[in-house]
């Protein structure tokens, strides 16, 4: 059947579109002859046609107007024409939100899905269910299970999918569809056998043993279809990561199999899923490395791009995997399409040896305004990770990220620049003044205020330790004249910290901040006072406190205690150390060198996980009068993997208690239990002075149950102690398909393993910026010093490493990182101990046959200092 | 999040999209509905994409977080839009599909005036080839005979000839602007 538009458009040339000037009301009104008798298909087609582009266009509809059309267009369902039948459908589909009472279609719908006609059923299936809520499936459900075996590929496919879209809304009607599904999975088809196997997954992928079976079945037998078996890839894969198989595991040599698949999709999705393999080795790589290599010089462009996507990540890990590559990856580099070129060069950069790395970079700099931001950032990202490499290159780095500094670029780009030349300084003292200087530059013309503030708390803290610290202010003050006011109120604190540092020029700084105190606006106003006041004291103690180290405490914790002291005013003073700390914020792991999705990640804008505990603990009425919440830890595993019940506990300290959250998960399906509490016996005098049981705790939904525990006032110094655990409960068996429990049940109890509370859980870490003056803040009144000898520890990394486990303090001025080739290093560490208490660790260690360890502990506190001692001893 | 790893799942594709030459939208599909949830998203989402891709002929390209597979004939671009990790050679094989089978049903005229002039057809195409960001089909040969839409008959006597030569100009045109 032929279609014909208008006379008119088609004279007016090939250039026009016949929907450019579409009115949607006056589509609606032809929409009329819906109605006429007898159907005229060819124009009734025309016009659903319009209603769909004018939808696809973003036209809106109103609800009575949809409506209206809507079921004009059921009139249509008289027509036996093919196409109009079928754009009928699809008009269902798309207005299925925008009309009301869309059900009444229906009935037509199910007639044609059950009909003669096999070009009508899959797509009528389709169509129903895009329609249908969970009780009118039941209705339809025998028609479902009928389709989903249906001997026609298409309408089989179109119920295995559709049921796939399903399972969001009734899980409990599609899961009785397995049976179908499983049969469905044996297809010949391989569509079919496709969307079989994705439903099976989707029904089963809670329940491992299933997931496992299923495996085992389809790798055996084998599949015709490249789409399931990429999904059998990535499932095997999945379950290979849960179950932290070996690779030895027959899910790992089915995956490797696959590479000799005779489909690329299906080979590159197995080398793609062996890269990404946790605690792969070189050799396990090798063969997914080679396949990747002979993807690099294919004549397609989409799969050369996956080829070296997939190689940069595994150079990221094993740089020397990559390193094979290498030729086929210099042909890349001037691949015309720039997206594979820098992944090309970003690989080879972390492959290649010192000296390719200026060819690279002049390579690189040829074509990066070419490239869009986010392969800008790939590149700014690979550089970041040069640079720790080979720390001598950071000259020609720096160069680089300036110039890029000075082109055109979004936020992302910008930001990861300014990371990059941050962490460079950070890495190499010697790149510092160079570093400064380019970032100086960058704040005078920036119209981000995230980076401005970001750069300025940098330029404060880093430039008064420079040999030149005068040359600073004068970028900063810039900022006090021509910035927005968070850009002011960053560059005021910046010069305080210049005062605070540097004698010579606390005059200057003086009537710069005098100047400060005219602004318009209140926050900077306020910094300058507060700054200005502090400064004159010229005391060491007042400067450390209140300039270099700032605040430490949880901000939405301190608006909470200051809240509450208002509605309960009282004659005492405000006490800071109620306040719960804020954790340290953990460094930022080193994010993947990759094309990543950069704009996808929310904006940290959650309370911290502490607030969260905190806000839960104050809501059970036992906890109330503890106090505030000091820390919690990690959560520690109490149970193997895979046991009937899975738990895990998180230690929360308060002043003189703590609190167990035990987080239990019952994977019995045939169990409800009840009344679930652990018993703890403790080693030392601790005092079991509570349980909170937890009432209810049916399969696979995680609850908590709380015991509480009273520390021994009577020493302070006891603080670490070991707790054997018992799970005590009431269980209820239950039907596994309906879920009912029994009526009685019985008690039962269940070992779990040893907790240990240890000196961390007493510790909170805290970031001191300035780790000197918080040391001459916190004085030596309770110095204490002590040598040991770490004979088991070889290296100083090492050494470091459980020195700050152990102690659970935060290392301050990066001193976690070892230098190379060095024999001796200062770890510094600062934290507050329960109760409030400052404690700054120095430890020097020195490395000779063993390592040798010389503590220097300070605190506010005697007790403190002896605790950490001894534990350390 | 960034994890590299993939959950297994059939949702492939995230979004088809047909332009035209100056960036139009001629037909659009978003199957993620946390993706570009609003109209203006999406059109600016398209835009930028256009901006980035008309001028190369490159086939695959990465931005604002996504994987996109693309192809252009005379006035015409196609888009396949996936996730980061996806993997590159299922989308091919969606863009393949969706070419070859507009290739068939438009008689090998796949350029903006006969795919507009059968617009029922294409949009019965896309429906045959993804739904709801599931891969139904990704042979041409079944998806045309699934569809079984037959073009719009323009024989060449019903042309006038300066239509012909309208067309004509326009394709060269094309061909020297690229």
């Amino acid at each position: 059947m032929i279609k014909k538009f208008d006379k008119k458009d088609e004279e007016a040339g090939s250039g026009s579109n016949p929907f450019q000037h579409l009115e949607k009301s006056a589509v609606l009104q032809e929409a009329r002859i819906f109605n006429e008798t007898p159907i005229n298909p060819r124009r009734c087609l025309h016009i659903l046609t319009k209603i769909i582009y004018l939808l696809n266009q973003g036209e809106h509809f109103g609800t009575t107007e949809a409506t209206e059309a809507f079921f004009a267009m059921t009139r249509l369902f008289q027509s036996n024409d093919q196409t109009l039948r079928r754009m009928c459908y699809l008009t269902i589909k798309e207005m299925a939100n925008i009309s009301e009472d869309v059900i009444i279609v229906t009935s037509s719908l199910t007639k044609d899905m059950t009909g003669k006609e096999d070009v009508y059923r899959g797509p009528a299936i389709r169509a129903l269910c895009r329609i249908t809520d969970t009780t009118m499936l039941q209705a339809i459900e025998r028609y479902m299970k009928q389709a989903i075996v249906d001997k026609v590929a298409s309408v089989s496919s179109s119920a295995l999918v559709s049921s796939l879209h399903m399972v969001k809304m009734s899980y409990d009607v599609v899961k009785r569809w397995v049976n179908e599904a499983q049969e469905a999975a044996s297809s010949d088809n391989i569509m079919v056998q496709y969307h079989a196997l994705g439903l099976l997954y989707h029904l089963r992928k809670n329940d491992r043993l299933a997931v496992t079976k299923m495996l085992n079945k389809f790798t055996k037998s084998g599949l015709k279809s490249p789409f399931a078996y990429c999904m059998l890839i990535r499932i095997a894969s999945k379950l290979l990561e849960e179950t932290e198989g070996g690779h030895d595991s027959p899910l790992f040599d089915f995956i490797e199999s696959c590479l000799r698949n005779k489909h690329e999709m299906v080979v590159y999705e197995a080398a793609s899923a062996i890269v990404h393999m946790p605690n792969c080795t070189a050799r396990e790589l090798a063969p997914a490395v080679s396949v990747l290599q002979l993807f690099c010089s294919s004549p397609k462009a989409a799969l050369r791009y996956a080829a070296v996507r997939t190689l940069n990540k595994v150079a990221m890990k094993h740089p020397s995997a990559v390193t094979a590559c290498n030729l086929d990856l210099e042909n890349l580099i001037t691949d015309s399409n720039r997206s594979i070129a820098t992944l090309a060069i970003t690989t080879l950069l972390k492959t290649g040896s010192e000296s390719s790395v200026d060819r690279l970079m002049k390579q690189i700099s040829s074509f990066v305004s070419e490239i869009s931001d986010e392969f800008k950032v790939v590149v700014v990202q690979a550089i970041s990770a040069l640079c720790q490499k080979y720390p001598r290159k950071h000259s020609v780095m720096m160069n680089f990220l300036s110039n890029m500094l000075r082109d055109d670029g979004g936020f992302e780009y910008k930001r990861a620049i300014v990371d990059c030349i941050i962490s460079i300084i950070e890495e190499n003292p010697e790149s510092k003044e160079t570093g400064l200087a380019h970032l100086c530059e960058f704040i005078e013309d920036c119209e981000h205020t995230v980076l401005a503030t970001k750069i300025l708390h940098l330029l404060g803290k880093e430039g008064p330790r420079t040999p030149s610290p005068s040359k600073y202010i004068r970028f900063i003050f810039n900022r006090v004249v021509l910035e927005s006011e968070a850009v002011r109120a960053a560059a005021v604190s910046a010069l305080a910290k210049f005062g605070a540092q540097n004698d010579d020029l606390l005059p200057s700084v003086l009537v710069l901040m005098q100047r400060c105190m005219m602004d318009s606006d209140d926050e900077v106003r306020d910094r300058a006072t507060f700054y200005m006041n502090v400064l004159q004291q010229k005391q060491k103690a007042l400067n450390a406190a209140y300039i270099f180290n700032g605040l430490s405490v949880s901000v939405p914790g301190l608006e909470k205690s200051l809240h509450q002291y208002t509605l309960e005013p009282s004659e005492k003073p405000f006490d800071m150390k109620t306040v719960p700390l804020a954790s340290a914020p953990i460094t930022e792991q080193k994010t993947e060198i990759a094309p990543v999705a950069t704009s996808k990640l929310p904006e940290k804008l959650a309370p911290s996980r502490q607030d969260i505990y905190q806000e839960q603990l104050a809501a059970i009425p036992e906890f109330e009068s503890l106090g505030p919440l000091f820390k919690s830890s990690e959560p520690v595993q109490l149970t193997e993997a895979e046991t009937e019940y899975v738990v895990r506990c998180i230690k929360h300290t308060f002043a003189a208690h703590l609190v167990f959250q035990f987080d239990c998960t019952n994977t019995l399906n045939d169990q409800l239990l009840q009344r679930v509490l652990v018993q703890m016996e403790p080693s030392e005098s601790y005092e079991v002075v509570h349980h909170v049981p937890a009432q209810n705790l049916p399969y696979s939904q995680p609850g908590s149950c709380y015991t509480l525990v009273r520390l021994p006032d009577d020493d302070p110094t006891a603080v670490t102690c070991t707790f054997s655990c018992t799970m005590k409960y009431l269980v209820r068996d239950c039907d596994p398909n309906t879920g009912e429990p029994d009526d009685d049940g019985y008690d039962d109890e269940y070992v779990l393993e040893d907790l240990e509370v240890t000196v961390a859980d007493h510790i909170q870490k805290v970031l001191k910026p300035n780790f000197g003056a918080a040391w001459e803040e916190v004085g030596d009144e309770f110095e204490k010093e002590e040598t040991f000898a770490l004979a088991s520890v070889r290296t100083l990394e090492e050494a470091v490493n459980n020195i700050i486990t152990f102690l659970g303090m935060q290392p301050c001025e990066r001193s976690d990182k070892v230098p190379e080739n060095k024999n001796s290093h200062v770890l510094f560490l600062a934290g507050v101990f329960r109760g409030g208490y400052d404690v700054l660790v120095r430890a020097r260690l020195a490395l000779a046959d063993g390592v040798t360890m010389q503590v220097t502990v300070r605190s506010s506190d005697e007790n403190v200092v002896d605790v950490i001692l001894a534990s350390v001893g | 999040m960034e994890s590299g790893a993939l959950q297994p799942s059939l949702y492939t594709v995230k979004a088809i999209f047909i332009l035209d030459n100056d960036g139009n939208r001629l037909l659009s599909k978003y199957y993620d509905p946390e993706l570009y949830p609003s109209m203006k998203e999406q059109k600016n989402f398209e835009k930028n994409v256009f901006n980035k891709t008309h001028k190369t002929d490159n086939e695959i390209t990465f931005l604002e977080g996504m994987t996109i597979v693309y192809k252009s004939s005379i006035d015409l671009f196609f888009y396949v839009v996936g996730s980061a990790q996806e993997n590159e050679l299922m989308l091919m094989a969606v863009l393949n599909c969706l070419f070859e089978s507009l290739n068939q049903i438009l008689r090998k005229n796949v350029e903006r005036r006969s795919l507009l002039d059968n617009m029922d057809g294409v949009f019965l195409v896309v429906d045959e080839i993804v739904d709801g960001g599931v891969i139904l089909e990704s042979d041409p040969q079944q998806v045309v005979e699934k569809v079984n839409f037959k073009a719009d008959d323009n024989p060449l006597s019903e042309q006038s000839v300066a239509q012909v030569l309208q067309s004509a100009k326009e394709q060269i045109k094309w061909s020297i602007l690229k």
